[in-house]
């Protein structure tokens, strides 16, 4: 039996079919999971993909962050199952407190749409042990309130236990602080990231590349050795 | 006050009516008693004056529109024509697609963002209620002068607006055009296209029938906005000395209409929906009677059910608003339960107003008096026909005249160099990505090209990489120069960008931009815009599926230049075989497609380097356009070319910059011994592509077109870090870049 991975579908999440596809091009299952069923139908994981869940209305990820799904995604996470947080899906990480900061609007005030280049700083999570530490990749961002912000402690904290996870070359696209893309949990189960790695698993479509394939192969390598 | 039920109109036939405010004229008032045989009520009038608007009715325009029927060319793949909320067209392996493009223009001007945003989500519900996913968006664009300060009032605003809205919806967007001109100083041309995908079966059609079916309306409730909208705003000229219509401007949630487009689609998967129609220009109005009078029987509706956002609407506004996320459907009684469970799961509030009957009125009541009693048609499908006046404006002449080919040249290398800087720099044919990068391309995960490509092309299958492309081009200047020829190019253009990306062209939608339709030059203008359309569409086998006529777009007695906006359609059997506009590897040779006359009225370099506008635009060969376009296609579906990239304003040069710095590569081109190097850059010949071709395939490339009798010549080589041209001038990559890249950031951000 192949390993299954949970998509949720909040009002107004986009990429939902779009992170169901990159699931299986990895060679994963995709199992929908519905933002109202706190039932995560004994997936292995979890992804929270990009959109505009609640319109974004009050704040980012605040409205989404207290659904019921949510509530079950967030003791698991707990408990070690890995967990991915895609733009939309990053912010409504921060909301629930499984990820430290918060996003803000872009310092340009413009939404971006771009193909974005990173770093991977950490290549011991769940999601990205595929990667070698140093790596760099482009995916897609896109995104208007794509801003990382945390005060200077926890930024610390980050850099010295190394949870910062992916941070923008070649241009901050938006002002985030220390060029943070993504960033993981101590643990390494929870990482949640600004750009699209969905977004960059075929080359016939999108930006050509396939560089975001990393993060759903290093999932599959982590649950079929596990 | 007194409620205006049918009774009591029948009963005061003399009271006094605002039929000229809401933009009747004398005799359509008339007209309208004459049906009735009494006064209108005040719901029956607020009905007929939107419905009988320019907007709705094409009461001007519609003796001409005939001709796309009438010349339409045999097409088997045309699944659903004119008329319906979009066209369909069979794209093959049991796949429809229906696509159509709208203007937002007057709504635009008054209040940028939520015009430009509402204009994306009426078209992407229309596209909706053929029973289609979205796939895709684009919009095509005219401003005023790229350095007036209103352009950066109204600029920043659509696309802020467009990219709020459509980037929510999760619907990539996949082209269009940005085209400054003074001529759109005072009324911006906002136009908005959508593309839909379904499986044949799942096509919906907007009718009412089967007498005790449920008319449910759904989606945001019904407020104040956007009263009017189509007829004071859409359907009269902008005049300064009148107070300011924003509150014709509906406002958006685009939230809101994620959630009406998924349920609305798991509806459609359950087949639970007899007829369907999406609430856009005069709202229930439109709706109710479009859907009564398409159908079989009448229409019984208990407006006082109608969820509000403000209790306190007249019925006559209820009738008259055009608030957004709204659908109407049309379902058994036995399927209302489960659409409302439908419903229910998406957060979307259903609400049964009304059910078909098996009579032939349109009855509304409010609160149990009947305040509408029409038939349906009168309202929507037999509205007023006009034959406005029309003659060729008497300065067409001294404007042909006033030809582009005496106007000074460059004369020395260096002047030629600096002119070709000038023109890709210059607003119109810089890089647009400042604005397209502010939309999202990527969503969905399908797509396969995007801007600056010369069309938009998304896959519509994962397991056989079936795919469509579009692409939409209008160029005002040689419409201006001639409106017959203008169109025609509009057409052409838009048929060569689809092919050139290897696409084959079906069908086209059109967006008609013109001017006030009282003036008799205006008329003149769009008469032969819509002959040239007709006549062309028939000469390339490719059908009006659709589209939309937006007039009244002057200030004052100014309109703009006349601007028919083409979409072409096409589809490609193998997304992997595109071809992309990037000259990508070193060593392939650049062939030239076509003929290049001395063809510079209308063109890029006679605006940007000499602020002229006179003589002929370019000679239309729509035989040559067919001929380049199987060319394209063969070479694409062969994989004989690596790159193709159309010709159109800005000439050669311009194509050579655009590929060379897509693929971050230069180019050494040769200047045909015949021709002068001024005229092989920026003339804007029509039937034209440059391509790049692999060594390996040269033979076999120039062969094909040797036996087809397409002009190929060889003018360069993909090579270096710099476009040479030999003899004349060469710009590194890095100047050109700077140069066509920095000029729309510089002006608006």
């Amino acid at each position: 039996m192949t390993a299954r991975v949970g998509v949720i579908t909040f009002p107004g999440t986009l990429d939902d079919r779009d992170t169901q596809r990159a699931v299986r091009v990895a060679g994963l299952e995709p199992v929908p999971l519905w933002h109202r069923d706190k039932d995560l139908k004994q997936v292995d994981a979890v992804v929270l993909p990009g959109g505009f869940s609640y319109g974004d209305y009050l704040r980012a990820g605040a409205i989404s962050r207290f659904s019921p799904v949510m509530e079950t995604v967030i003791e698991q996470a707990k408990g070690g199952m890995p967990v991915l947080g895609i733009c939309n899906g990053f912010q409504v990480l921060t909301e629930s407190h499984l990820l430290p900061g918060a996003m803000l609007r872009n310092n340009h005030l413009h939404f971006i749409c771009r193909e974005q280049k990173l770093r991977v700083e950490n290549a011991g999570t769940a999601w990205t042990s595929d990667y070698e530490a140093g790596q760099e990749i482009s995916i897609p961002l896109k995104n208007i309130d794509g801003r990382y912000v945390a005060d200077e402690r926890t930024l610390d904290e980050l850099e010295a236990e190394g949870r910062v996870a992916f941070r923008y070359l070649d241009g901050n696209p938006n002002g985030s602080l220390r060029d943070i893309a993504g960033i993981t949990n101590a643990a390494g189960n929870v990482v949640g990231l600004m750009p699209h790695p969905e977004h960059a698993v075929e080359p016939l479509v999108g930006t050509g590349r396939t560089d975001g394939l990393g993060f759903f192969t290093s999932l599959l390598k982590k649950l079929v050795n596990a | 006050m007194t409620l205006d039920s049918v009774k009591h109109a029948a009963e005061t036939p003399d009271t006094g009516q605002p039929w000229a405010e809401l933009g009747l004229k004398p005799d359509e008032y008339a007209r309208i008693r004459e049906i009735l045989g009494r006064r209108p009520t005040g719901a029956e009038l607020a009905m007929y004056s939107v419905m009988w608007s320019e907007h709705c009715s094409y009461k001007s325009s519609k003796v001409h529109l005939r001709q796309f029927g009438e010349k339409a060319p045999e097409n088997d793949a045309l699944l659903v024509g004119i008329g319906e909320n979009a066209g369909v067209v069979d794209v093959g392996q049991g796949y429809a697609v229906t696509f159509k493009v709208e203007s937002h223009n007057h709504p635009s001007y008054i209040e940028p963002y939520q015009g430009a945003a509402t204009g994306v989500g009426g078209i992407v519900r229309d596209i909706l209620a053929m029973g289609a996913r979205p796939v895709a968006v684009m919009d095509p664009l005219r401003f005023g002068a790229a350095d007036h300060p209103d352009t950066k009032r109204v600029l920043p605003g659509v696309v802020a607006g467009i990219g709020g809205y459509g980037n929510c919806l999760g619907l990539p967007n996949i082209g269009g055009e940005v085209v400054f001109d003074a001529c759109y100083q005072g009324n911006p041309l906002v136009n908005a296209l959508c593309v839909g995908v379904m499986k044949h079966e799942d096509i919906h059609l907007a009718k009412a029938s089967g007498a005790g079916n449920k008319v449910i309306l759904y989606g945001a409730r019904t407020g104040g906005d956007g009263i009017g909208g189509v007829s004071v705003l859409a359907s009269e000229t902008f005049d300064d000395s009148k107070p300011t219509k924003r509150p014709a401007v509906q406002v958006g949630d685009p939230f809101q209409e994620k959630l009406l487009i998924e349920c609305t689609l798991e509806i459609f998967r359950e087949d639970l929906v007899d007829g369907i129609q999406d609430l856009g220009g005069a709202g229930l109005s439109c709706a109710t009677s479009e859907l009564a009078s398409a159908g079989s029987g009448g229409m019984r509706v208990e407006l006082d059910t109608v969820p509000l956002r403000d209790s306190s609407l007249s019925p006559e506004e209820i009738l008259m608003s055009e608030s957004q996320e709204r659908m109407c459907a049309v379902v058994e009684p036995g399927k209302v339960d489960r659409f409302m469970e439908i419903c229910e799961k998406w957060d979307v509030i259903a609400t049964v107003i009304g059910e078909v009957t098996d009579g032939e009125r349109l009855e509304i009541f409010w609160h149990g008096e009947q305040i509408v009693d029409v038939p349906p048609r009168t309202v929507a499908h037999e509205g007023p026909v006009y034959e406005r006046p029309y003659a060729r404006p008497d300065w067409q002449d001294a404007l042909q005249a006033d030809d582009a080919g005496k106007l000074a040249r460059p004369e020395t290398a260096e002047e030629l160099r600096a002119q070709v800087l000038k023109v890709i720099s210059s607003p119109n044919q810089a890089s647009k990505s400042w604005i397209t990068d502010q939309y999202d391309r990527f969503v969905q995960g399908n797509t396969v090209l995007a801007q600056p490509e010369d069309s938009g092309m998304v896959r519509i299958d994962e397991d056989t990489d079936l795919g469509v492309a579009v692409a939409t081009d209008g160029n005002g200047r040689y419409a201006k120069l001639d409106p017959y020829a203008g169109a025609q190019l509009a057409l052409a253009e838009s048929y060569r960008n689809v092919a050139a990306s290897g696409a084959r062209p079906l069908a086209i939608s059109n967006c008609l931009n013109f001017g006030s339709p009282e003036d008799p030059a205006v008329m003149w203008q769009f008469a032969e815009a819509t002959r040239g359309l007709a006549d062309g569409c028939l000469e390339l086998g490719t059908p009006v599926t659709g589209g939309n006529v937006s007039l009244y777009n002057q200030t004052g007695e100014t309109a703009i230049h006349p601007t028919p906006v083409v979409a072409v359609l096409g589809v490609i059997d193998d997304v992997n075989r595109r071809t992309p506009i990037a000259f990508s590897d070193e060593g392939h040779l650049l062939y030239l497609l076509g003929d290049t006359k001395e063809e510079l009225g209308g063109s890029a370099w006679s605006q940007v380097v000499h602020d002229h506008l006179g003589g002929l635009p370019p000679a239309v060969d729509l035989g040559r356009e067919k001929l380049l376009a199987e060319i394209l296609i063969s070479a694409s579906r062969d994989g004989m070319v690596d790159a193709a990239h159309d010709l159109s304003d800005g000439g050669l040069i311009q194509a050579l910059a655009e590929s060379c710095l897509r693929g971050g590569k230069g180019a050494r081109i040769v200047v045909p011994d015949a021709i002068d190097p001024f005229v092989f850059l920026f003339s804007e010949s029509a039937g034209r592509a440059v391509v790049a071709v692999p060594r390996s395939e040269e033979l076999r490339f120039t062969d094909m077109c040797g036996a087809r009798g397409l002009p190929a010549t060889r003018v360069g080589v993909v090579d270096g870090e710099e476009i040479d041209v030999q003899g004349q001038f060469s710009i590194p990559l890095a100047e050109l870049r700077e140069a066509h890249e920095a000029t729309i950031p510089a002006l608006l951000a």
